[in-house]
Order: structure tokens, then C-alpha cells, then sequence
């Protein structure tokens, strides 16, 4: 029975019906992207004074459903494409259970429209946090439900795939790094669903009804392990796309094993704790609890992210250095395929995620430090830093490889595709570091009427800029599957990465056995000088603004009234 | 190719690890815990922390604090909220309803007051302006923080937590005179 089918310039197998879910994920993915781009665009037209766009009612729905639209529905289904191609297509296997994918990937979609449904009949303009005793329709709440059920189910289809690779002995020797990172994912995934049905079932039930009181402060402290570890999954899950994409372009091997798998072992470990971000200006909470939970137990989670943050370039140089690029620090990297919006994607996403989007949360995560951040447009900023441009950018540039691989098309306007994680990544930093003055001058976020002396303005200039790179996006990506070529046979995309094979039709009936990494020689890995001087520079210079940084905040706190 | 390949060795858990791995794990290991005891540092030396002196309430429990306190200092009102003068170093009470900051309060510089805050309703957000201090407000929660206006002027309580159609209508006042 044959089943899968290779693809001729990655060498990848798709099972067939995996090969449908992530195509179809995927492309729900980008259709709430769309939703929540169009609706960012109000949001920021909004915010810009001297636009104003909306008016405050409409404003506040429109904020509503561009936060979950953006931060839920979009990144959700692009990460169970994720799921199952780090699983049935990385270890050559096919998928458990497709039918429950497929029903889980149903109640997805019928939850994240029955809660667009709800936001836009106008009663749920409560934003993403919907913090009771303010109250949504019902099936605002029961579409979220239905739409974590759904995830769910994608989760354990996962799980039951790395069970039947395993059994059928699809791989030699332990899951790939990528897979462990997915895994990692998956396991936040599921904490994170677990703390949403905790909260929100009782939320519906109390919307119905049959429910007299919510906890404001108990519903908070619940709801955020939905709200932030969701945010988490994506760190797991664009951080094994790094590495995905690392190994893809530049042949490029983790720099140890060990190290990176640790880092996401911290992650599973610790990363939850940071719910306590949201709380820390929160009363009935205790500091003990505050300084230990905000600092995922001693940043022992923050610990993982500059691990990664070292070793995901490290192994991109380390690769390059292998092949000849060897002059000074930086020639590895400025003879990297730039104009390849795959590595430019991938790329400023890492450096806009760590430098920006890591730093501005740990400091907006110190306990006191948070008294002068608290809820104000200095929290989107970082969180556009870290979702935006970290996990959304990231997919973006996954995009542009799975087109060929996965939808088997060329790059429609291949020209757009090459600039347009610059102009996205342009318009997000522009828009970020404007929100993040407006929010240090004490600017709140969903606001409908304040502005500093037009920094919002700067901001709305960039926004608009980052909606521009979105839409340069779903052009291209809209437009490669509907006109663009049909590669039905290798197209050289990754030559010296592909296996050359016929072409791809569902000719195998069971792949090769994944082998394990060819071996390095021993003396190249731990021994001698330093493999990436380039790599630990750029590590010392985020340490540098992370330092400085840091200690200005706590000298801007240090201004501020007395308060005990 | 090998981050999506099984490693190439069968127990990579003991392959040795390389040289600028291991000293940026010791660098970001050391800082990590400086920035974790800065906040224990900062509660024992430092002048801004929160308290951890909240109470459970009711709304018109909280609300009747509010009134006592209202009825007894009040020393003026503008647009029909009153504005309030409590001598230095009592108990102060600020309340949040949709959409008002109740009542006005004016402090003096340099003198401690005991804040007491709740909100009547939603979620609110207490954002002091243009100090900026913020703190969420929560209904069936007292806060209570000591605070020592060391600026005189005129300053915006704005609420920051979205709390409705009139979200962005509800700005309240605190007074800072000299004495």
C-alpha cells in the first residue's frame, strides 16, 4: 500500500493524509492571519491620534478579535502543521489516527468562527483576556472551548505518531532535535489547554447561567496559565523551526545535542511559571510567590532561551565555517543567503526576538520593575516583539520553504517574497520601539484616547508598514498555490540537500529507515579553539544591552513615588 | 542536516560540549541569578515594592470605608465628585466604578499615606500619571500600599485595564500640595 511520497529537493516523505492536514492547517492558519492583520490594521490606525480611525466601540472590538484572531487562531493551526510535520514527515511515518486529526482540525475551525461570530455581533468586545466579571456571549467562551478541544486532539495524534515511529522503528537511534523541540511544544500545549478548560468551562457555564460567581482574581490567576503558556508553545515551537530551517539551508548540526535538548527541557521545566508576569501587580498575591514565579524559578527558563539564542546561530556558523567562510568574525554570515527570504526570515526573526522581544520581558517581568509597565502599550510591544515578529515571522519563513516542499509550487513573485521580511520586520521594530517609549512615558495599552506627543504616531507609521508585510505575505502565499507553478519534478531549490528522485507521486510504500547523523570527526567538536567567535560576539553584545538595559529600568523605578 | 536527523551519536547525552557553550552557559547562569536576587535585593534596600497587604471585600463594604472617609475630610468637589483632604499618615480610600475614579484625593508632599483601593465592579487599572505607577484593581480585592507623594502637582489616576465603552473616559485626580 503505497503512501507516501518523497519529495525530490528535500528528500522529505509525506505520508499522504498528513500531508493533507498540514496543508489544510496551514492554510486555515493564514486565513486568521489575514482576519488579523486586516483587524491590526485598525487597531493601529486607531491608536495613531491623529488618524484615529475607529470609533471607541468599534475600536474595542476590533481589538478583541485581532488579539485572539492573531495570537490564537493563526498560530494554533500553523503549529499543528508543525506537530505533524515534525512528526509523521521527520520520522518518515505515517500519521496516527487522521480521522481524529481531521476532527480535531473541524472543531478548530468551527470554534475560531463561532468566536469571530460572537466578536463581531458586538456583545464580546471583552479582548482576548475576557477578565470576569466582565462578560461574552456564551458561545464566545464555547468557541474558544471547542477551538482547545480540537488542539487537543492534534496534540495526542502527535504523541501517538512518535509512539507508532517508534514501534515500527521508522528512525535509528533518538527523535531528531526538531522532533524534541515539537515535543516540547506539545507537552506546553497540553498544560496549556488543561489550564484553559479549567477556566473557561466554568466561565460558559457561568455565562449560561448555571454559574453565580467568578473569582475576578482566581479567574486571572487561571486564565493567564492558559494566556501565557500559550504564548510559550510558540517559543518551543518557532525555536525547533530555527533549527529546522538552520539544517535545511546550511546542512547545519545542533552544536551539541546535549545542550539544545536541556535548553528545551528548562522549557517544559520552568516556562509556565511566567504566568506570574501578568499578576505581579496583582493584590492577594504574596511577593515570595511574585519573585519566584516571575523568575521561572531563577530564570532558569530565560537561561534556555540565551542557550538557544547561542547555539541556533552557532550552528548556522559553525556550518558555514565548514564550507570555506572562514574570514574574520562575520563572513559566515554576511555570504548567507540574504536575499533567501527563508534565512531572512528565520534570521531577523532570531535577532528582533532575542534582542528586543527577550529583553524588554524579562525587564517588564521584574517584580518592581513591573510597577512602572504594568498594562501599558509597553506590554504589546514586547509581546509583538516575541509573537510577531519571533513566532509569526518565523512561520512566514517556514512558508516560503514548505511552498515547495509541501504544496509542491514555485514562489509566486518570487521579487515580494525576497523583501518581504524586511519590510515586515521594518514595520514591527519601528512600531515596537515606539510602543515601548509610549509605554515607559506611562501610554496605556487598550486605550482608545491616549497619545504622547504623536510617539504613537511613529508607531502608526510603522504598524502600517508591518500590515504591508503581512499582505506581502498572504500575496505570496495565496498566490504561489493558486498560479504558481507546479514543480512536479526536483526544481534544484536546496541542491545539495535533496535526494534527486523521480517525481513525486505516491509511489513509496514504506520509507528507508531515518538514519542517524553521519558522525563528525572527534577532534572537530570540543577540543581545540572556538567553533562560532562570531556567534558568542553577538551573545556578548545582547548580554551588553541586556545588562545596560536592565539597570536603567531599575534607575527609572528608583524615580518614582515611595511605595510600600 | 542533522537538527532533523536522530543524533549521530547513540548517547549524545555524553558527547563533550564546546567551548563557547559552556562559558555563555556560565556567563547567562551568573546573570540570570543577579537579576533574580536584584528583587529580593530591591524589597530589602529598595523604596519601591508593593505590599502584600490585601483583604478580601465586598462593594458596598469597601464603598461604605469610602464614605466614612468622604463625609469627614471633604473639603471641596469639582464636576460633582468630591475632593477630599485626610490628615497625613491615615488611611486614604480610592475606589473604581464604571467609569469613575471616587473621590478625589489631596495628599501632602512628603507625608505617608496608607491607600486603600477597590474596585466597585470590573477590572480596573490604577495608572497614576504622569508618575507612572500601575496596579490592578480588582473587584472583591483591597488593596493596601503605603505611599509618599514626593512630587507636589496635580497628577491623572487613568485606568489602564479595559473595562468597557467607557474604558477610556475614566480619569480621576490626586492632588500633592506643599505644606
Amino acid at each position: 500500500m503505497a503512501q507516501f511520497r518523497v519529495c525530490p529537493d528535500s528528500g522529505f516523505y509525506f505520508d499522504k493524509s498528513a500531508e493533507s492536514l498540514m496543508k489544510a492547517n496551514a492554510v486555515a492558519g493564514a486565513v486568521f492571519l489575514l482576519v488579523a492583520g486586516f483587524l491590526g490594521l485598525g487597531v493601529i490606525l486607531t491608536r495613531w491620534q491623529e488618524v484615529h480611525l475607529l470609533p471607541a466601540d468599534v475600536f474595542y472590538q476590533v481589538l478583541t478579535g485581532h488579539g485572539i484572531n492573531a495570537l490564537i487562531f493563526w498560530i494554533i493551526f500553523f503549529e499543528m502543521a508543525i506537530l505533524y510535520f515534525a512528526s509523521s514527515t521527520l520520522l518518515r511515518t505515517r500519521l496516527a489516527a487522521p480521522r481524529w486529526a481531521w476532527l480535531g482540525f473541524a472543531l478548530m475551525l468551527i470554534g475560531a468562527v463561532m468566536n469571530n461570530i460572537a466578536v463581531l455581533q458586538g456583545n464580546s468586545s471583552v479582548m482576548m483576556t475576557s477578565y470576569a466579571p466582565m462578560q461574552a456571549a456564551p458561545h464566545f467562551y464555547l468557541g474558544l472551548i471547542l477551538f482547545a478541544v480540537g488542539a487537543l486532539i492534534g496534540c495526542f495524534v502527535f504523541l501517538g505518531t512518535l509512539v507508532i515511529a517508534r514501534d515500527d522503528k521508522t528512525y535509528e537511534g533518538s527523535i531528531p532535535l526538531v522532533t524534541f523541540g515539537a515535543l516540547t511544544a506539545c507537552i506546553i500545549a497540553i498544560f496549556t489547554i488543561a489550564s484553559g478548560a479549567i477556566i473557561l468551562v466554568p466561565t460558559f457555564l457561568w455565562s449560561v447561567g448555571y454559574i453565580g460567581h467568578i473569582d475576578a482574581a482566581m479567574y486571572r490567576l487561571i486564565w493567564w496559565g492558559l494566556g501565557h503558556s500559550s504564548q510559550q508553545i510558540n517559543v518551543a515551537a518557532h525555536v525547533s523551526v530555527w533549527y529546522l530551517i538552520a539544517g535545511v539551508l546550511f546542512g547545519a548540526r545542533p552544536m551539541s545535542e546535549k545542550v539544545s535538548r536541556s535548553a528545551f527541557l528548562l522549557y517544559i521545566l520552568f516556562l509556565q511559571l511566567a504566568s506570574a508576569h501578568h499578576l505581579l501587580a496583582d493584590p492577594g498575591l504574596s511577593s515570595e510567590w511574585k519573585v519566584f514565579n516571575t523568575s521561572y524559578a531563577m530564570y532558569l527558563a530565560v537561561l534556555a532561551s540565551m542557550i538557544h539564542g547561542l547555539t541556533v546561530p552557532g550552528s548556522v556558523e559553525v556550518a558555514q565555517r565548514a564550507k570555506g567562510y572562514t574570514k574574520g568574525m562575520f563572513e559566515w554570515l554576511r555570504k548567507a543567503p540574504w536575499g533567501n527570504p527563508v534565512f531572512s526570515g528565520f534570521f531577523l526573526s532570531l535577532i528582533i526576538f532575542g534582542f528586543i522581544g527577550g529583553i524588554t520581558g524579562v525587564v517588564m517581568g521584574t517584580e518592581q520593575i513591573n510597577l512602572i509597565i504594568h498594562n501599558t502599550i509597553y506590554v504589546p510591544a514586547h509581546f509583538h516583539a516575541t509573537v510577531a515578529v519571533g513566532t509569526t515571522l518565523t512561520f512566514m519563513a517556514l512558508t516560503y520553504l514548505l511552498i515547495p516542499v509541501l504544496f509542491r509550487r514555485a514562489l509566486f513573485l518570487p521579487w515580494m517574497a525576497k523583501w518581504q521580511p524586511y519590510v515586515f520586520s521594518a514595520g514591527m521594530t519601528l512600531m515596537i520601539l515606539f510602543m515601548l517609549g509610549a509605554g515607559t512615558l506611562g501610554v496605556s495599552r487598550r486605550h482608545w484616547d491616549m497619545d504622547f506627543t504623536g510617539v504613537m504616531a511613529v508607531a502608526g507609521i510603522g504598524g502600517v508598514l508591518a500590515v504591508l508585510g503581512g499582505a506581502m505575505y498572504l500575496i505570496v502565499t495565496v498566490g504561489s498555490l493558486l498560479f504558481g507553478k507546479k514543480l512536479d519534478e526536483s526544481a534544484g531549490l536546496f541542491q545539495g540537500f535533496g535526494v534527486p528522485l523521480a517525481p513525486s507521486a505516491y509511489t513509496v510504500g514504506q520509507p528507508e529507515r531515518l538514519p542517524m547523523a553521519p558522525k563528525l570527526a572527534v577532534e572537530q567538536h570540543g577540543s581545540g579553539g572556538m567553533e562560532a567567535p562570531g556567534t558568542f560576539a553577538l551573545a556578548l553584545a545582547l548580554l551588553v544591552c541586556f545588562v545596560v538595559y536592565y539597570f536603567i529600568n531599575w534607575d527609572y523605578l528608583a524615580s518614582v513615588w515611595p511605595l510600600s | 542536516m542533522s537538527s532533523f536527523l536522530p543524533p549521530s551519536e547513540r548517547i549524545w547525552w555524553k558527547t563533550p560540549i564546546g567551548k563557547e557553550e559552556v562559558l555563555w552557559i556560565g556567563i547567562a547562569l551568573v546573570w540570570c541569578l543577579i537579576m533574580f536576587f536584584m528583587m529580593p535585593y530591591w524589597h530589602i534596600y529598595g523604596k519601591q515594592n508593593l505590599s502584600n497587604e490585601a483583604y478580601q471585600t465586598t462593594a458596598p463594604r469597601f464603598q461604605a470605608k469610602v464614605d466614612e472617609m468622604v463625609t469627614q475630610y471633604k473639603i471641596g468637589e469639582q464636576a460633582g465628585i468630591p475632593i477630599v483632604k485626610p490628615p497625613a499618615g491615615s488611611d486614604v480610600y480610592m475606589l473604581g466604578r464604571l467609569w469613575q475614579w471616587y473621590p478625589i484625593l489631596e495628599l501632602e508632599k512628603d507625608q505617608s499615606y496608607r491607600l486603600h483601593l477597590s474596585s466597585m465592579d470590573w477590572n480596573h487599572g490604577f495608572s497614576l500619571q504622569p508618575v507612572n505607577i500601575n496596579l490592578q484593581i480588582i473587584p472583591g480585592y483591597e488593596m493596601v500600599i503605603t505611599v509618599t507623594p514626593d512630587q507636589a502637582g496635580e497628577f491623572t489616576v487613568v485606568c489602564n485595564e479595559f473595562c468597557g465603552i467607557g474604558h477610556h473616559l475614566m480619569l480621576g485626580k490626586i492632588y500633592v500640595k506643599e505644606n
